[in-house]
């Protein structure tokens, strides 16, 4: 396998977890929910999909894969639905709760690696191996590039479908914008449907997890996830919070985390260099976007 | 030194096209309590905060003990003695009520000096309050007291009350004009705004009375009458504004269509808990438009909102239509989505339950004929609504309400900020819908718009609704609460 070809895959498999978690990310603020938990929700996602991959009879051969990744969705979503309804009853800002249910799913995944979840052999902080019919058939044989990826292909097609066609997707438009005129002359149920664009949200990046270890780890370790719930933001935001422009901004990121390792490892470049760059990406996505609305706002004025 | 403590000598402010005030003027003598009368829009509220330095006046001239002043801000009005209580909470809900009052100082915060110089000012003025409480757990009247003891922190020789009685039960309404009266005794001046003419008259020492931003009466309040007063708010001839031609007068007799809407005994508080709706009940036929008039806060705004099912009554049995089209005041936030396009903008109505697929292709055609019927100037259905006049804007939501509620139209203040054709234009389309058979309600602070397009009026006084005749004069007492002489 050439170098080049190595990478594209590595770049491509680094992307699978970056574009479902950012679709997740961007469902949640196209309805106006600023859910920066979506590094929670994957982890969650990752320990249920673990859980069943282990525990999975081998009797029930291939089924063990669909049931784990339903096991990451419905963990994703119930992570996410706690904070949606603090949100509803108590009016507690999503942000400052999800940023606090990520460390707590850090920490209990981090306990159950060692406790109950923890190999047969208590050595290592990680779970036993899922058993074979868990784990995503590879897409392209000889690689690790892993039909993961065309899953979240395909997600993100259905995810801009629904926003874009369905009555649903609209009411989650109308609503993140302007709750006010939603429910005025939307009619609409607005806590109801921004609830459950959240928790839909949460169950994507619950599959997320549910991917990268069904396709990846086929295990679930301490650090399962490297931040890319947060990277997923950026990811969301770049794209505009449109679902197909997910996919190229996700691969971009891939792209930049792939060749952060690559350049360390061969040019001795501090892998850090890719988180500046990611960063200043996202200010300048920010300031331009600031920029144009600016724009807009004055042309309306006159 | 003079008698007068503020002066506001031709004082002239206009907001864009429209005039707020033409020079007007107002003396506050020291000592006095002095009352201004008007009706909504008469332009009260905005000379105040021109005396309080929220806003600049295009013409006039300020004199406080007649000496010329001239207010860059609020801070340099309090800085010349005069505070200023507005007609909404300004509180912060979730700080104590001497945090509260502290609020604005300069310097450190000491709290236990706060509280207790809090206290002291609670016992000199006899506006009891609890220092400690928290603002959100205090009732209306509690939060209007410290309201007012926050304005009375700073010292004031002239202190200015925004409507303070329009949340109080009459207890308390009473009682705080009252201590207002005590407050003026050792030399200070209160400037009191109001509706209510027997408040004025029972208070006040002087009163001032605006009309459409013009001083025209002022005088003793002894010397007076409340039938001289309500004939100077209404003023003596009415002629129905230039914008409401003989096209819109054409009223059809009492109708005899169906009941459409129909509230019984229904009763609504609001989240601080004031019974905003006294036990209304009230018919709504097809074919017919039913005006409301009232005064700002009087309970019109949920009125409007139970006959258009967008609130929920507290109790009380509402009857209404599977839809009802509602044109609410503030169309750019409760009505339109500006940075969505027309077409998804005319989505939007009924978007709650819809099921299933957004027929983009019809909704498109749709909003093209919309765009042409009601005349709405726009390149094409694909522009956001953000880059539409705001009269453009509202022949959008007028046409989109009434296609698509088609039996029922619940409009509030559908005119405002509009200028003279696309108002007419709108006024004329609500009149259609009334003759192909809609129940039409409309509110609206121009008691032009209502005696014009209404066919039967009622006024909202107090949370209470009453049946009142089409004309000027008894629509104007039954608003100020007076009854036909």
């Amino acid at each position: 396998m050439s170098p080049t070809t190595a990478f594209i895959v590595d770049m491509l498999v680094h992307a699978t977890p970056l574009m479902i978690a950012g679709l997740a990310v961007a469902i949640a603020f196209r309805a106006g929910i600023w859910n920066i938990g979506a590094d929670g929700q994957f982890i969650a996602g990752a320990t249920a999909a673990a859980w069943v991959g282990v525990s999975a009879p081998a009797t029930i051969g291939w089924l063990a894969l669909p049931l784990a990744l339903v096991a990451g969705a419905i963990a994703g979503g119930i992570w996410a639905a706690i904070a949606a309804w603090l949100r509803s009853r108590f009016g507690v800002l999503e942000v400052i709760s999800t940023i606090m249910l990520n460390f707590i799913a850090t920490y209990s995944a981090s306990y159950l690696v060692r406790g109950p979840l923890q190999e047969s052999t208590h050595v290592f902080p990680q779970t036993d191996s899922i058993v074979a019919g868990a784990r995503m058939p590879i897409l392209i044989s000889g690689t690790r590039l892993h039909w993961g990826f065309i899953l979240g292909l395909l997600l993100a097609g259905v995810t801009w479908w629904v926003m874009k066609y369905s009555a649903t997707g609209f009411r989650i438009r109308a609503s993140g914008m302007s709750p006010f005129a939603a429910r005025s002359a939307g009619l609409i149920n607005v806590p109801r449907v921004t609830s459950g664009a959240f928790i839909v949200s949460g169950a994507i990046a619950g599959i997320a997890g549910g991917v990268e270890v069904c396709g990846v780890t086929f295990a679930l370790y301490e650090n399962i996830s490297p931040g890319y719930g947060y990277t997923a933001i950026a990811v969301a935001l770049l794209a505009g919070l449109n679902p197909l422009g997910v996919i190229g901004t996700g691969i971009l990121f891939g792209a930049l985390e792939t060749a952060a390792s690559t350049m360390q490892r061969n040019a001795g470049i501090p892998s850090t260099t890719a988180s500046v760059i990611e960063a200043v990406v996202i200010l300048a996505v920010i300031a331009i976007a600031q920029l144009r609305s600016r724009s807009r706002h004055s042309v309306a004025a006159t | 030194m003079t008698d007068v403590a503020l002066e506001l000598a031709s004082i002239s402010k206009s907001f864009g096209r429209s005039v707020a005030l033409r020079s007007a003027s107002l003396s506050a003598r020291r000592g006095t309590v002095h009352a201004i009368l008007g009706e909504n829009g008469a332009g009260k509220t905005t000379l105040m905060r021109i005396a309080f330095g929220m806003l600049q006046p295009d013409a006039g001239t300020i004199r406080v003990n007649g000496e010329t002043r001239s207010f860059a801000s609020p801070s340099a009005a309090i800085a010349n003695g005069i505070a200023m209580v507005h007609q909404h909470f300004t509180l912060v809900s979730a700080m104590t009520v001497t945090e509260n009052v502290a609020l604005g100082g300069r310097g450190l915060f000491h709290p236990r000096q706060a509280r207790s110089e809090l206290l002291a000012l609670a016992k000199r003025t006899g506006f009891a309050i609890d220092p400690d409480a928290r603002v959100e757990n205090l009732p209306a009247g509690a939060q209007q007291r410290v309201e007012i003891l926050k304005a009375l922190s700073h010292g004031p020789r002239v202190l200015i009350l925004d409507e303070p009685t329009a949340i109080l039960t009459p207890a308390e309404a009473e009682d705080l004009l009252n201590r207002a009266r005590e407050l003026v005794n050792d030399g200070g001046t209160a400037i009191l705004i109001t509706h209510k003419l027997r408040d004025a008259l029972k208070f006040a020492d002087d009163i001032t009375v605006l009309r459409r931003g013009v001083t025209v009466w002022t005088g003793r309040a002894a010397e007076t009458t409340e039938d001289a007063l309500v004939s100077a708010m209404l003023g003596g001839e009415r002629v129905p504004a230039e914008s409401i031609r003989n096209e819109t007068s054409h009223q059809s007799p009492v109708s005899d269509g169906e009941v459409v809407i129909s509230l019984h005994d229904v009763s609504v508080r609001d989240a601080l808990n004031v019974e905003r709706l006294k036990a209304v009940s009230l018919e709504v036929r097809g074919g017919e438009i039913v005006g409301v008039a009232a005064v700002e806060g009087n309970g019109q705004h949920e009125l409007l909102r139970i006959l258009a099912g967008r609130i929920d009554a507290t109790s009380g049995v509402v009857t209404l239509p599977p839809t009802v089209g509602f044109i609410p005041e503030d169309r750019q936030r409760d009505a339109l989505i500006p940075d969505l396009s027309l077409r998804d903008n005319v989505a939007l109505a009924g978007a709650g339950a819809r099921r299933g697929v957004m027929d983009w292709i019809a909704i498109g055609d749709r909003t093209r004929s919309l765009i042409g019927t009601y005349d709405v100037r726009a390149r094409d259905e694909n522009v956001h609504a953000s880059t539409l006049s705001g009269g453009n804007q509202q022949k959008l939501v007028v046409g989109r309400e009434i296609e698509w509620a088609h039996v029922a139209l619940v409009a509030e203040n559908p005119s405002r900020g509009l200028d003279i054709r696309a108002s007419a234009a709108v006024r004329g389309r609500i009149i259609e819908a009334r003759d192909s058979g809609a129940a039409v309600v409309i509110y609206s602070s121009d008691l032009d718009e209502i005696v014009s397009l209404a066919d039967r009026v009622v006024v909202v006084y107090a949370g209470n609704v009453c049946e009142c005749g089409n004309d000027y004069e008894s629509i104007g007492r039954a608003m100020l609460g007076v009854t036909a002489p």
